[in-house]
């Protein structure tokens, strides 16, 4: 299966850790992702925020694009998702016809299709693995834009970890706002909101919380410490990409390698349930 | 001329796709929104403004800033109102008409981000963007209380320890101009 690849600007930069991982989950599950040639930037929120017209613009040059090759595109970032999804709607509202589909690649990759090639190829269930799965908001909201189906409670997710062997906990907060676009300007805000969703996760019994969007992904992880100091408590939640846990289950050999480049990391979580060999310390403390 | 400037609003609003007249105050927006503990007008105060052509206040709200388009109250309102939308409109109006903005910041990193997609020509340089707002409209001290500039940099040097800092430029498109076209005003 062959289709267009939207990565966005930030796998390019900080995520080029989730870009690897993607690359390693296609070639396992026998899917072509072709780089779309010469593709800008969604314009992100701050287009949307300050300027409708290039909020348009942007992601329409490259829906034009991707018109040219005429595969469904793919992308792995909620907002440039959306964003995309925006453009394809403001498109057709003019009465013009998309001959492709733009998916999010969570819900591309847990199509029926894709389910069954990772069940037919387990090579380490994820057996034991308490875990939540955290949507964020443009993946499925508005669902005007995002045609999702369920966008108050999504469970795709839910069923890719089942499908794993790894035990996906109910919770509220799955699609609750991490306040990403925040993170520069008021930290401040977003402390409050992701200690809010590390308490629930922790609540609900997770070990790690699986997302499946970069921004997620950085909000979640990056200000753990910061968050900590903060609470006077510890917080050490891994935030793992749902994409590393299919190429774990699937055996890929890069993911400890992928993994090291998080803040918190997730390797003894994994290592103590039997998933995942990490060398010994170096030194003990 | 308090009647139609009262109308022109909503008219204005309407126009752009994003009518408020089928508001019945129900607050639901309000009681879904992750940040409605940071703002001086709940969102369903924002749409009855509208409505009632506050825009002056509107404008120099700083909910329309910390609003984070989560798309909550878009996705619950019973009327069909795009309530996150009505949020960007104020946002672009407050910066087009030079309104004083409660939350320079917010402002800030967005003319930021859309500064240096168009620099890069067309992708985003995410340690430029972050330069370009620190040095935005000065207010060094405010930026460095907020963002815990210690604690910023620290998390600089585990991504570079990680090999998560891009070293090295976004390539510059073959359509740096026509990105450069849209992003004119930037
Ligand atoms: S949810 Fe809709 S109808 Fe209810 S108060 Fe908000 S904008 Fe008005
Ligand atoms: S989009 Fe803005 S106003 Fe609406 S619920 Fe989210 S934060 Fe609140």
């Amino acid at each position: 299966m062959k289709l267009t690849y939207y990565p966005g600007c930030s796998l390019e930069g900080t995520a080029s850790d989730y870009a690897a991982g993607i690359a390693g989950v296609a070639g396992l599950l026998g899917l072509t992702l072709a780089e779309l040639p010469d593709w800008n930037c969604c314009g992100a929120s701050a287009a949307h925020s300050l300027d409708a017209e290039a909020a348009r613009a942007l992601p329409i040059r490259n829906l034009r694009l991707a018109q040219r090759i005429g595969l469904d595109v793919v992308a792995p970032c909620a907002l440039c998702f959306n964003r995309l999804k925006a453009g394809a709607k403001d498109l057709e509202a003019k009465g013009e016809r998309l001959s492709f589909r733009v998916w999010d690649l969570l819900d591309l990759l847990t199509q029926p299709v894709f389910l069954k090639r990772m069940a037919a190829r387990l090579v380490t269930p994820l057996t034991g693995l308490q875990a939540v799965c955290y949507y964020g908001c443009l993946v499925n909201r508005p669902p005007k834009i995002t045609d999702a189906p369920t966008p108050e409670n999504p469970g795709n997710m839910e069923k890719l970890l089942q499908t794993l062997g790894a035990t996906p906990l109910e919770w509220s907060f799955k699609t609750d706002c991490c306040g990403a676009g925040l993170a520069v300007a008021r930290p401040d805000l977003i402390d409050r909101l992701v200690r809010r969703l590390y308490d629930r996760a922790r609540r609900a019994g997770a070990e790690c919380i699986v997302v499946s969007c970069q921004m997620c992904q950085a909000n979640l992880d990056l200000p753990q410490a910061r968050i900590s100091r903060q609470a006077g408590q510890k917080y050490e939640l891994p935030v793992l990409y749902f994409t590393e846990l299919i190429a774990l289950a699937l055996g890929h050999p890069e993911v400890p390698r992928w993994l090291a480049r998080h803040l918190v990391d997730p390797r003894p979580v994994l290592a103590a349930k039997g998933l995942l060999e990490i060398p010994a310390p170096q030194a003990s403390g | 001329m308090a009647q139609s400037a009262a109308f022109a609003l909503a008219e204005n609003l309407a126009a752009a796709g994003l009518a408020v007249d089928g508001c019945y105050q129900c607050r639901k927006c309000s009681n879904g929104c992750p940040l409605v503990f940071a703002m001086d007008l709940p969102p369903d105060r924002v749409i009855r403004l509208a409505l009632l052509g506050r825009e002056d206040e509107l404008l120099a709200c700083r909910t329309i800033w910390v609003c984070s388009s989560c798309e909550t109250c878009t996705t619950r309102c019973p009327n069909g109102i795009d309530i996150a939308g009505v949020m960007d409109w104020l946002k672009e109006q407050a910066v087009a008409r030079g309104a004083a903005v409660p939350e320079p910041e917010v402002r800030d990193f967005h003319c930021a981000f859309l500064g240096a997609v168009k620099l890069m020509g067309g992708r985003l340089s995410e340690p430029l963007v972050l330069a370009l707002y620190a040095l935005k409209g000065g207010r060094w001290l405010a930026k460095l209380r907020r963002s815990a500039a210690a604690g910023e940099l620290a998390t600089a040097l585990e991504l570079l320890k990680r090999r998560r800092l891009p070293l090295s430029p976004p390539r510059r498109l073959a359509g740096a101009g026509e990105v450069a076209g849209i992003l004119r005003r930037w």
